[in-house]
C-alpha cells in the first residue's frame, strides 16, 4: 500500500528542522537540495553515498563550457502558444527574468530551455497517462537565447498541478522546468520555477528538498502587475543565479 | 551579488524537450578518428536507469575549449532539429539513456587533457552530478593522482576494441559495484 501524505510530511518537517538546527549551531547553509532526500523516494537508490571529490585544478575543462547561437533556436521557440494552428487552453502568461552568475554578471547569448504540463496538468509525454486532457494546441516545450543583459522571455500557458506516485495523493505544485547554461560547464543548472502562493508547496517533497527557507523562496517567481498585458496575459518575473566557478580567461562578449 | 538558484530534479518528462537528433554525434560524420564511448547508468541496486540524461563537454582534438554553436541546429521553416552541419566541433553532446539504461556517444578524442566531462541528470536525482571519462590514463593528472586505485578505476574508460570505450556510471555503490567518483569544483 502506498505511503500516506502524513508520513511524507512528517519526514519533510523532520529534515527541515534538522537543517535549521544545524545552521543555528553554526553549520553551513546550503543552496541546493541534498541528493539523499528520503521523502522523495526515487532519490533513495539514485544518490552517491561517498562525498564528492573537489577539483581545484585551474586548467579543468569544466571551467569552460558549450556555446550556442542563432542557428540553435528559432524565433517561434520562445512562444509556446504559437506552435500549433490553434490557441491552447488556459491562462496565457509571460515569464521573463535575467540569468546571472554568482558575481552578478549577466550570462549572455546562452541557451535557456523550458518544458511544462498543459493547463490541465498533463504532459505531452507518453509516460504521462493520468486522466487529464491533452491539448492538441500545446506541446509545452520552448527555448531561447539570453540577450546582452542576460534576459530571457517566454510566452506560455500557466501549467496545472499534476498527480504523481511518490505516495498516496501526491500532487506536484504547478511548475515550469528550466534548463540553463552558464559560461562554464560547472554552472550548468536544471531546476523548476514555481508560482507564488501555491497551496501545494508544503506537501511536495521535491520542492521541500531545498531545506533552506530562503533558497526555496528563490524558486518562486514573482507576479509583476506591470508585466501583465491588458486583455492578453499575466506577467511573472523570475531571475536565476547560476552556481559554480568559471575560468577567468573567458573573454567578454563571447 | 545574488545567491544561487537551487537545483531540482530533471523529472521523468524531459524526453520531448531536451534530447535532440544527433545529440550523441559530436564527431563530424565520417571522421576516421571518431571513437565511441558507451555504457550503462546504474542505481544502488545495480539496476540500469532508463530515465537519465547525460551531457558531455570536452576539448576539441587540437585542445581548444572554445566550443562552437550548432549542436542543435534548427530548421527556421519547420522549427525541427536538423542537427550539426558536420564541420564544426561543438564539444557538446546530450544523450538520454534508452530503456536498457544504456547510452552511446560518438566523438573525437580530446586534445590536451584526455578526459570527457560528463554531467548526469536523472529522475530521482535532485542535483546533477559531474564525473569524467578518461580515454587514457594520464600520469600527473591532478585528479587521478589524488585517488586510491579502486576509486581512480571508476574514471577510466575501458577499451573494448579499436575505437570503442566502455564507461559505466554507478550513481550509488553496493557490495559488488564501486560507486563512480563524482566531482565538485572549487
Ligand atoms: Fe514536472
Amino acid at each position: 500500500m502506498a505511503e500516506t501524505q502524513e508520513t511524507i510530511s512528517a519526514e519533510i518537517a523532520e529534515l527541515r528542522d534538522a537543517y535549521a538546527k544545524a545552521v543555528a549551531d553554526g553549520g553551513p547553509r546550503s543552496d541546493h537540495p541534498a541528493r539523499d532526500y528520503r521523502p522523495y523516494r526515487s532519490s533513495v537508490l539514485r544518490h552517491p553515498k561517498r562525498p564528492l571529490v573537489t577539483v581545484r585544478d585551474p586548467e579543468a575543462v569544466e571551467l569552460s563550457g558549450p556555446v550556442f547561437g542563432v542557428t540553435d533556436v528559432t524565433d517561434l521557440d520562445s512562444d509556446l502558444t504559437r506552435q500549433h494552428s490553434g490557441e491552447p487552453q488556459g491562462e496565457r502568461i509571460t515569464v521573463t527574468g535575467r540569468v546571472l552568475d554568482r558575481a552578478g554578471r549577466p550570462v549572455r547569448g546562452q541557451l535557456v530551455e523550458i518544458w511544462q504540463a498543459n493547463a490541465a496538468g498533463r504532459y505531452a509525454h507518453q509516460r504521462d497517462q493520468h486522466p487529464a486532457p491533452l491539448d492538441p494546441n500545446f506541446t509545452g516545450v520552448g527555448r531561447c537565447l539570453t540577450d546582452d543583459e542576460g534576459r530571457y522571455a517566454f510566452t506560455t500557458i500557466k501549467p496545472g498541478p499534476y498527480p504523481w506516485r511518490n505516495h498516496d495523493n501526491a500532487w506536484r505544485p504547478a511548475h515550469i522546468h528550466f534548463s540553463l547554461f552558464g559560461t562554464a560547464f560547472t554552472q550548468r543548472l536544471i531546476t523548476q520555477m514555481y508560482f507564488p502562493g501555491d497551496p501545494l508547496f508544503r506537501y511536495d517533497p521535491i520542492m521541500q528538498s531545498v531545506t533552506d527557507d530562503a533558497a526555496r523562496q528563490r524558486m518562486v517567481a514573482e507576479y509583476v502587475h506591470d508585466l501583465s498585458v491588458p486583455e492578453w496575459s499575466m506577467g511573472y518575473r523570475w531571475d536565476i543565479v547560476l552556481d559554480g566557478p568559471a575560468a577567468t580567461w573567458i573573454e567578454e562578449g563571447r | 551579488m545574488g545567491l544561487p538558484t537551487p537545483s531540482q530534479t530533471v523529472g521523468p518528462f524531459y524526453g520531448y524537450a531536451l534530447p535532440f537528433t544527433g545529440g550523441g554525434q559530436i564527431a563530424p560524420t565520417g571522421d576516421p578518428a571518431a571513437v565511441t564511448l558507451h555504457g550503462y547508468v546504474l542505481d544502488g541496486a545495480g539496476e540500469p536507469i532508463p530515465d537519465a540524461i547525460l551531457e558531455f563537454w570536452q576539448a576539441a582534438p587540437d585542445g581548444s575549449r572554445a566550443g562552437a554553436p550548432g549542436s542543435l541546429r534548427r530548421d527556421p521553416v519547420t522549427g525541427t532539429v536538423i542537427g550539426r552541419h558536420g564541420l564544426d566541433f561543438t564539444g557538446f553532446g546530450r544523450v538520454p539513456t534508452d530503456a536498457d539504461g544504456h547510452y552511446a556517444l560518438r566523438t573525437l578524442p580530446p586534445g590536451g587533457a584526455p578526459y570527457i566531462s560528463v554531467c548526469v541528470f536523472a529522475r530521482g536525482l535532485l542535483h546533477h552530478l559531474y564525473t569524467r571519462a578518461y580515454l587514457a590514463d594520464a600520469p600527473g593528472d591532478p585528479l587521478l593522482t589524488s585517488l586510491e586505485p579502486e576509486r581512480r578505476a571508476t574514471l577510466l574508460a575501458t577499451p573494448e576494441r579499436d575505437g570503442v570505450y566502455r564507461f559505466d556510471i554507478y550513481l550509488q555503490g553496493n557490495e559488488t559495484n564501486e560507486e563512480t567518483v563524482f566531482l565538485a569544483f572549487a
